[in-house]
Parts: structure tokens; sequence; C-alpha cells
């Protein structure tokens, strides 16, 4: 393993930042640290930099203990928050930086720099000031500065924060490439579950101080293990009495999270659920919130509060309408374990979401619908 | 960049107009005017010859001599509590600031008979001086020397360089000084490269101020310096000539004086100048 934790703890006074974190990371892995604010990722971040100090524990970088090593030696590149470009520095002197301090000839960092421009589509712009830069431009000389010295691990704190959202979006996908491109192991701090799912090959969660989960996007998002994970991600809601629903028994759990995606609402004349009738109940639209590519409905369905999305493509859906909802599934709190529930109506069906859509041409719309 | 508009001034905004130009006219400007044409009154010939005596010339060098010693130290004494004041983090941190602000409070006389009963024959530090100057075989006076007048004036000039970093470095937080630190560079360097950049301007700024305050110091180099032709500065000479009350010397002071004041409004236009050069940074930055 190229980054070991090994029973990390740190204080702050009566603040306990980490506890017990434990944790390894591939060599040439993209790895985010998630959570919210105050759950003790940008103190892990900080400690494996040097920045900080843990109290006890161990952190291993390329088998070698680092603890005592100053963070200089520890071969790391580190992107800050607001990227603290030196302000007075032209970009060429900040990407320069690292190997003067290195005493790296003039010849080798002049190469270095404009190798460093190109690769971040920079070149033009190296005698330029960082206040004269995009966000997104700045973004690229805090990469491409970090990445001078050749370090062999890369850590980015909360890299997308300083950005507007719509170039956001477009920074990740190339901060992802890039650092597919030069195969360098990073980890990156983030409070945006998105971020993390779209950008990293392995997430750990993090909640007060402690390592909640570690896996793919994929296992966080479907299969997550503690009551934090599941609704800290995906757009969850927390209900206590989902017993109340069709399919679905008390048991002994505390209660149970309901995603959007777990739910699936129909007009009551859709052909397709009929075979499937005996698994739904009737809802009433209370709400429905435009999103931009689909709907958000939000459903009274025994007297208790669910959402789900709908296709734009979809017939329209008027608040007060009566839909009849089938809910898939459940993720039910078990003390601190997480426990799926299927739709016991269900079961033995091989049903899934997209049995049930079919295009109908509508009359009134002069177009198909779903 | 702030857009001004040229707006109509509404009759509160001429009231409040006429009354500060005739406060600062009648407060100011016009006792300033007067002193250069009091310093005039007797010729040209007599302006200069006033401005050549034994005494001036005496006052002129030991004023010089305690501005530029207190710029220096204070300059370094300030850009050295301005650094550690705001990029590191120690127990007493706030009492320590608090501490450097004391010459703005306390009143410079209070300063320099403290200085007197540190230093003074009866002061509890006049032994260790006495023991350096045996050991030494050297003969250094605090009290009524130049080395009083010195301390006195370092001490009245003491805050106002970190007075002037310290907000400009508060509000540029850790972070680039960190990021070379990460890349390895060491605290001189980051000091040189990153830290200063930031503060070049207030630090000149404070500078200029801290240079216009030790040349007009009256009050703490008072109460140390009392032999006229050795130890006095420009301020204790044009009150000597003033008090000596003939009409000569009563000219000569104004002559004295008139330096004083032509070197204030030197220092107010370059004062002007630097301002307006950290403004403009810092909308660029």
């Amino acid at each position: 393993m190229f980054v070991e934790l090994k029973d990390i703890n740190k204080t702050y006074g009566d603040f306990q930042a980490s506890k017990d974190v434990n944790f390894e990371i591939e060599k040439g892995s993209l790895v985010a640290l998630l959570g919210p604010s105050g759950s003790g990722k940008t103190t892990i971040l900080r400690m494996i930099a040097g920045l900080e100090t843990p109290d006890s524990g161990d952190i291993i970088i390329n088998g070698v203990r680092v603890n005592d090593v100053n963070p200089a030696k520890r071969g790391i590149g580190f992107v800050f928050q607001n990227y603290a470009l030196f302000r007075y520095m032209t970009v060429f002197q900040n990407i320069a930086f690292g190997l003067e301090i290195k005493k790296e000839s003039k010849k080798n960092i002049k190469k270095r720099v404009e190798e460093l421009l190109e690769l971040t589509g920079l070149t033009g712009l190296g005698d330029r000031y960082p206040n004269q830069l995009s966000g997104g431009q700045r973004q690229r000389v805090a990469f491409a500065r970090a990445l001078a010295p050749n370090p062999d691990l890369l850590l980015l704190d909360e890299p997308f924060a300083a950005i507007d959202a719509k170039v956001r979006q477009e920074l990740r996908t190339w901060l992802r490439d890039m650092i597919q491109k030069v195969g360098i192991t990073s980890i990156f701090v983030t409070h945006d579950q998105d971020e993390a799912v779209e950008v990293a090959d392995s997430i750990i969660v993090t909640n007060k101080g402690r390592v909640e989960q570690i896996g793919s996007p994929y296992d966080v998002y479907k299969k997550p293990q503690t009551p934090f994970v599941t609704e800290f991600i995906g757009q969850s809601r927390f209900i206590e009495d989902y017993h109340k629903f069709l399919g679905f028994d008390k048991g002994d759990y505390r209660g149970a999270v309901i995603r959007p995606e777990f739910i699936e609402a129909f007009k009551l004349d859709n052909q397709k659920i009929k075979n499937y009738i005996d698994a739904s109940e009737e809802g009433t639209v209370k709400a429905v919130h435009f999103r931009g590519n689909n709907l958000e409905l939000i459903l009274d369905v025994n007297g208790i509060e669910l959402a789900t999305y709908r296709s734009l493509e979809r017939r329209r859906v008027e608040v007060g309408e009566k839909l009849r909802v089938i809910i898939f599934k459940v993720i039910a709190f078990d003390g601190d374990k997480t426990v799926i529930l299927e739709n016991k109506e269900l079961l033995g069906k091989n049903i899934n979401n997209n049995m049930l859509e079919s295009y109908l041409y509508d009359e009134s719309q002069k177009s198909f619908v779903i | 960049m702030v857009i001004r508009e040229k707006k109509k001034l509404t009759p509160h905004g001429i009231i409040l107009i006429v009354i500060s130009v005739l406060f600062v006219l009648l407060m100011l400007v016009f006792p300033l005017v007067s002193v250069i044409t009091n310093s005039l009154k007797k010729g040209f010939d007599f302006y200069i010859k006033s401005l050549s005596t034994e005494y001036v010339l005496s006052a002129l060098r030991v004023t010089i001599i305690a501005t530029v010693i207190a710029v220096v130290v204070n300059t370094f004494f300030g850009l050295m509590a301005g650094w550690l004041i705001t990029k590191f983090n120690f127990k007493g941190k706030q009492i320590l600031a608090t501490l450097i602000d004391i010459p703005f409070s306390v009143s410079p006389v209070i300063a320099g008979l403290a200085y007197i009963m540190m230093f003074g024959r009866l002061g509890w530090a006049s032994p260790i001086i006495d023991s350096i100057n045996e050991m030494f075989g050297t003969d250094i006076q605090i009290v009524f020397a130049i080395p009083g007048v010195v301390l006195a004036t370092i001490f009245v000039t003491f805050p106002f360089i970190s007075r002037e970093i310290i907000p400009v470095l508060n509000t540029q937080g850790k972070d680039e000084e960190e990021a070379a630190a990460l890349m390895g560079a060491k605290g001189f360097t980051i000091f040189r490269r990153v830290t200063f950049p930031h503060i070049k301007w207030a630090t000149i700024y404070g500078v200029i101020l801290c240079t216009a305050r030790a040349l007009g110091e009256f009050g703490a180099v008072n109460a140390l310096s009392k032999t006229r032709g050795e130890t006095f500065t420009l301020p204790l000479e044009i009150d000597a000539l003033y008090l000596a009350g003939s009409a000569d010397s009563i000219t000569a002071a104004f002559s004295v004086s008139s330096i004083l004041v032509i070197i204030a409004v030197i220092v107010l236009i370059l004062r002007n100048r630097f301002e307006h050069r950290e403004l403009k940074q810092k909308e660029q930055v």
C-alpha cells in the first residue's frame, strides 16, 4: 500500500478531530475524503502533508513512517482550498518556486515549467499574475505548481470549492483526466458527494473524526454500511414508520431511509402497472418541483411525505392528483449497521424500474409519453 | 475598482465642507504659514545665519542620529513583531500585541522619566551600566547623553511600523506561507519571497510615519537631554531659542522651526503618494 494511516488520533483542545483513523491507499488511485464540515477530513489531509501532527498513530508513505519527516521531504504536492498562489509572483514564478527551492538549474526549471504550462493548458499565460486569471485557470496553476517538483503523492483540499457551479463540472472532468494522465496517487477532500462520486476511484467517508466507510463510489452509493453514510449519500429521507408502507414489516429497526430512486409513481390509468397493482398503494401529489432535467414529486403516502423523480418526457402530473406508488426497497437502520429491505410484495416477481416504462402516444400532447 | 459618481452637493455637504476647511485653515495652515513668514522676518541672510550656529548644527546632528537609529531599530523590530504576531501561535500573543501599543497611550514625558528611573544614578539598571563600563573601560552614559535621546526616540516611535503591517498580514492568512513551506522553503526565504511583498508598501508607509514622529519628538527627549549644543535635538533647540526671549533668538527659533515644517510637508507628500500606491496595490490583488 502506498499510503497507510494506522490508529491516528488528533485532538484540538476538547475537540477530537480524528478518532482511530485507519485506512490504506493503493498506488496510483484517486481517493476522495468525503464528509460534512467538521468531520475531520481536512485534518486527515493536513496530517498526511505534515501541516498537522497526530497525537498518536502512524502515517506511512511508500513504506516509510513519516510522522517525524519534514513536510517538505515527504514527496507531497499540495493544492490548497483557495489555491494559496503567491500573489506577487507570476504564474511562471509560482510554478518554478518549488524547483528553485530545490536548487534546480535555471535551464531545467524553465523546461519543467513550460512542460507543465502546456500540460495544464496554460501556455502563454506564464507572465500573468494570479489576480489576472479566472478561477479555473488559478486552479490549474495551483495544480501545476504542486506537480512541478514531481511529487509521489498529490493532496487536494476542497479543490472545487472556490469555483462557480458551471465551471466546476468541467474542471472535475479535467482534473480526473489530468490525474490519470500523470498517474499520480491523489487524495482530495470534499464535502460534495456528487464530486466524490464522479471524480474518485474510491471514497473514504468520514464523520465526527471517524472513518465510516471505505469503498468504490458504487458501493458507497448502493451499499451504505452505516446509518450516517446512508443519510449522507444521495437524497435520503429518514422515515421512522416505514412499516406503514405496503410490503414492509416493522422488524427490530429504528427506522429506514428511502431515496427518490427507490420509488416509482404511476398515473392511475397506466397500463403496465396492472400486474403489480397489488404491490402499489395510493399517494397524493403534494408538490411538483422543476429540477432542470427532471421533476421532483413530493408525495403523501399514508400520511408520510416521500420524494421521487419523474422524467420530463412523461405525462404531466398536477398537485392534488392521485398516483399509484411502488416502493422497491428501503435501507433500514439496525443499531450502527444497515440492512436493505426489499418490498415483500414484489419478491419473486423479477420486477425492475425499466419494465414499467413504455412509450404511449398521448393525443392531447401530440407526443410519446412514458 | 471603485467608480465614484460625482454627485451634486446638498446644503449639508456645503456646510460640512465650509466648517472643515475653516477649521483646517485656522488650526493648521495659518500657524504653519506664520512659522515660515516669521522665520524670514529679518531677511534671508539672517535666516541662513541662524541655521548655521553651532547649537543648531549640533541639534540637527543629534536629531538625525536619533531618527536614523530609531527608524532602523523600529523597522527591524516592527517587521519581526508583525511577522510573529500574525503568523505564529503562542501563549500570551494577545498580551504582546497589546504591550507593543503602550507608547501610543503613555505620555512621552512619562517615557523619558521612566528611563531616568531605570538608567539614572539611582535607577536599578545603573549598576549594570557601571559594571559594563568598568569591565570594558568604556564610559557609556545613558541619561542626559545621546544614548538616552536615542532610547527615548525609539520608545515613542516603537509601534508605528508594526501597527502598519499587522493588519495587512492579518487579512492575508497563512496559506501562502504554508504552501511555500511545503515546497521546502525555509523561514527567511518564505519571509523574503512570500510574506514581504505583501507588506512592502505598508512598511515604507510605516517608516515615513516613524521618521516624522522621531524628528519632532519633544517630551521624552526633553526629560533625558539637558545639555544645549551636545544632546539637544531640533525641537529642544527651538524651545531654548524661543525661551531666550530676545527678538533675534525668537526669529531664529522660527527659522529652525521652518526646517521641521518643510520636512513635515515633504513627509506628508510622500505619505500621500505611498498611501495611494498601497491602495492601488490592494485593488489589484
